[in-house]
């Protein structure tokens, strides 16, 4: 036991050395060869399968799991990744138990679904490990595009744009490509450094200039845009988080989870990254699931996530509760934050019980805000809600240019939503220049 | 509780599920660990004329199909007789009768085309004491080369012939193994029969070949590059074998002739529906082969339950009593309709009902709204496809049509009576009179 263990404050260092790398592991090891073809066979190859009805990039996956069945797995990839480039992340962080698994029949018939993610993460761990992106350029068009945000959308909609010929340059402000690949999503879901690894095995296909430390509006803007190139698609994500508005927000240990994750997925040494002895977590999302578990696997004493409303009412789904709870996360409902009290860093949170004048404070010495990202500058596109609003292929409100991911409006903030809204936007780019001629 | 004791020509043991000749009768050791395990009988792997034993591969002796999470649903081999001695074999099986009396043990048997040779392994296997003979005309691979086995059972002449020396020279009850690879069984089962044969048992493997490697291009099993076919069996054959067991047990020459079944034999509902087809008992390996000798006990509780449930106080009581309902084709009622009806409550939503019948068959299923699957009345030839391909054992089921009901397909309402292909309008050489009758 480290004799940081059970310090107050925010410390590094609380657990054994050899301890990060077992916490901080897969969270679903891969499967053997062995797994992936009994859990193979369970695929009943269902006509019109609402498991790819349920995918938002409409994966064939009774196709690709008899593929694999067969003995193919790489021809299985190759059904995966024509339809989601970035299969293989989406294999690893999909929420699978609301999307495809959720509709499984064997869900119907036995309450254990084929166990999809993990199968596609093992048709495309195979392909990646034995041979570059297995796509082609068409020939060159001659078009440019200007791609905004390296992240799911911008990777997707960029992969699919140079597949037709044409030329892109890929910018996005981080010094890092991967978006909330490399820089979001709980660690033990992304291990080995895959988010990069995948950037790089995507961009194989060639024709995408990748350009980083470029944000829109630092001598980037719209104008400038859409005069050097033929199209322009927005995958910028969401860059602001939603603040709390109570006292004692500025204290010292209160910080954005968004924020925090961003420096642990980029932590080279976790025994090095400061946690909080009593973290309370803030909200009832996946970044606040994330931002829960982590620190608890980092060594946090105890960690409470705290949400106003009802466990039925989180957005996480119940399968992520439960996984947070299994970690030792303690979970609390009807919890409305109304101050955060300490000296000059925080050491504890006050709550009112949603809807009653109850009052109760928990001890806190690291507080995680996890109650929504929103966009930064809409850039004088007209907005939906609080996003930039887009036709069904990604269209906004000025001609020329495309957006989709978390900034646009449609659909869920999940990872293949923002693949999927890529890739159609990318094709309706490539129909729309090339009726241009 | 049910009386498993089988008589089989006189032979009796505690059960009827012996062991066919093959490598799990091959040597003493293997049959003691059987009979313990539970197994009524045993047939021993076969021998051959004295002198040197046969050599076998020492490579790869079988192939197999699976099934899904790769359950063996076929075996085909390559190995021969036994490749021990005689003189071995013939004291091993003396001192196993020795001590198990109560059990059955026969020994199977394959020499060349000769009665003195015959004559000579006969008497020595009178001598062990065995409780009867099996003639192994059967093998299909490597024995055949050498004019014995399947090249003998595809000759109705030889089997008589052979059958009879046996008979002359031995006066134990004689089994004779059919092979399945031949164009009607009835030819070398009628031989049998002429030739005296106490019984026959059915089916020897199958020709086949169960796999090529597409690396090496050569069948498998590989033998340093070269592959050869094999003898198929298990739960794959079942269906070829009960076939060939029920056209013996129907066909008036060869009608009462005491059958002992084998192929695929692997739960007690397939040895019940062996002997329902005429078999007296039934012969198993792949089962064993495959999940070893405790299987047997599935078995015995199975057919011990099954027995209760039915009131069949000894296994004679029902050996035979599907056999009146085999019949050829144009016996069959066409007059009777049924309908496919789906459980609403039981379907999964898979949808291969729908795959199935709207590609293949009929369109006869409906895809609506929330992937509910109907059956159309007006298209359903009650073809069964779907209750084959759902997922779900009980969730599609075929309702009877009632006489008087109408059969919306066809307009017809069901008569009370039955109309077969031979009182058909439609069939040129029906009996006219049948269908006047009818008014048609």
């Amino acid at each position: 036991m480290s004799q940081n263990a059970n310090a107050n404050g925010v410390q590094a260092g609380r657990l054994a050395p050899d301890q990060y790398a077992a916490n901080f592991t897969d969270l679903h090891p891969p499967l053997s060869d062995h797994e992936a073809l009994v859990g193979a066979d369970r695929c009943y190859f269902c006509h019109d399968a609402p498991c790819m009805e349920a995918c938002p990039t409409t994966i064939d996956v009774p196709l690709f799991i008899r593929q694999i069945a067969t003995g193919t797995p790489e021809a299985a990839a190759r059904t995966i990744l024509s339809q989601n480039i970035l299969g293989g992340m989406c294999a690893r962080v999909c929420p699978t138990e609301t999307l495809c698994e959720e509709v499984c029949v064997r869900m119907t018939a036995e309450e254990q679904p084929v166990e999809i993610g993990r199968l596609q993460r093992y048709a495309t761990d195979r392909l990646m490990g034995q041979s570059a992106q297995p796509f082609e350029r068409a020939e060159a068009t001659g078009k440019r595009i200007a791609v905004v945000g390296a992240g799911p959308a911008g990777l997707s909609a960029a992969h699919r744009l140079a597949m037709y010929g044409h030329e892109v340059t890929l910018f996005d402000s981080r010094p890092k490509a991967g978006g909330l690949n490399e820089f979001g999503i709980a660690a033990y879901k992304s291990t080995d450094d895959f988010a990069a690894r995948e950037v790089a095995w995507l961009l194989g296909i060639g024709g995408i200039t990748l350009k980083l430390g470029q944000a829109l509006g630092n001598g980037l803007n719209l104008d400038v845009l859409s005069k050097d190139f033929d199209a322009v698609f927005l995958g910028v994500g969401l860059s602001d988080t939603n603040q709390l508005g109570i006292d004692g927000e500025a204290l010292e240990g209160v910080v954005d989870a968004v924020d925090w994750i961003a420096e642990l997925r980029q932590s080279e040494d976790l025994s090095a990254l400061p946690i909080g002895r009593r973290v309370v977590v803030i909200g009832g999302g996946m970044t606040a699931i994330d931002a829960a578990v982590q620190a608890k696997l980092l060594g946090a004493e105890s960690v409470t996530l705290a949400y106003r409303r009802g466990r039925t009412d989180m957005p996480a789904s119940k399968y992520e509760q439960d996984l947070a709870a299994s970690k030792g996360v303690c979970i609390v409902t009807h919890a409305t934050p109304v101050a955060i009290h300490g000296e000059d860093a925080v050491s504890s949170i006050e709550f009112q019980r949603t809807g009653s004048d109850e009052r109760f404070t928990l001890m806190a010495d690291q507080v995680m805000k996890a109650i929504g990202q929103k966009l930064g500058d809409a850039m004088g596109l007209e907005t939906d809600g609080r996003k930039i609003a887009v036709d069904g292929t990604g269209r906004t409100s000025r001609a020329g240019i495309w957006a989709g991911g978390d900034c646009a409006s449609g659909g869920d903030d999940l990872t293949v939503t923002a693949v999927a809204e890529g890739r159609d936007a990318a094709e309706d780019i490539h129909m729309t220049l090339m009726a241009e001629g | 509780m049910a009386d498993l004791t089988s008589n089989f020509l006189g032979i009796t043991s505690p059960n009827p599920f012996w062991l066919a000749s093959a490598p799990p009768t091959d040597k003493e050791y293997n049959v003691r660990r059987a009979y313990e395990a539970g197994w009524g009988g045993v047939v021993w792997k076969t021998l051959g004329e004295d002198g040197p034993p046969v050599v076998n591969v020492s490579g790869p002796r079988y192939g197999a199909i699976f099934g899904p999470d790769r359950r063996l649903m076929g075996l085909n081999n390559i190995e021969l007789i036994t490749d021990r001695s005689l003189d071995i074999n013939l004291e091993e099986i003396t001192r196993v009768k020795r001590d198990y009396p109560d059990h059955a043990l026969i020994v199977s048997l394959m020499v060349p085309y000769d009665e003195g040779a015959w004559k000579e392994i006969l008497d020595k296997v009178e001598a062990t004491n065995a409780d009867g003979v099996e003639l192994n005309f059967g093998c299909p691979h490597g024995m055949a080369e050498r004019g014995m086995g399947s090249a003998v059972g595809q000759v109705p002449e030889y089997v008589e012939q052979i059958t009879r020396w046996v008979k002359k020279h031995y006066a134990r009850p004689c089994i004779v193994k059919l092979t399945p690879n031949i164009t009607n069984i009835l030819g070398p089962a009628e031989a049998a029969k002429r030739g005296g044969a106490d019984a026959v048992s059915l089916i020897n493997t199958i020709n086949s070949i169960t796999s090529v490697n597409l690396d090496a291009m050569c069948p498998e099993p590989m033998i340093d590059g070269m592959g050869t076919h094999g003898g198929y069996c298990g739960p794959a054959v079942k269906p070829i074998a009960m076939n060939m067991v029920a056209e013996i047990a129907r066909n008036p020459e060869t009608a009462g002739l005491p059958i002992s079944g084998i192929g695929g034999v692997t739960t007690w509902r397939d040895a019940a529906e062996f002997m329902a087809l005429g078999a007296g008992n039934v012969q198993v390996c792949t089962a064993a082969m495959t999940y070893g000798f405790k299987v047997v006990q599935e078995m015995i509780s199975g057919l011990s339950q099954w027995m209760d449930e039915k009131g069949h106080k000894s296994t004679a009581d029902f050996v035979g009593l599907a056999v009146p309902k085999v019949t050829d084709w144009q016996n069959l009622n066409l007059d009777y309709v049924t309908k496919a009806e789906i459980n609403q409550e039981l379907c999964i939503k898979c949808g291969r009902c729908y795959a199935a019948c709207e590609d293949t068959s009929h369109q006869a299923i409906e895809m609506g709204e929330d992937r509910v699957f109907t059956v159309k009345d007006d298209e359903c030839v009650a073809c069964n496809l779907c209750v084959n391909v759902c997922p779900v054992e009980g969730c599609i089921t075929m309702r009877e049509l009632k006489p008087g009901e109408v059969d919306e397909r066809t307009g017809m309402t069901i008569p009370e009576d039955k109309r077969t292909w031979l009182q058909h309008p439609n069939n040129p050489g029906a009996d006219p009179l049948a269908c006047i009758v009818r008014g048609q």
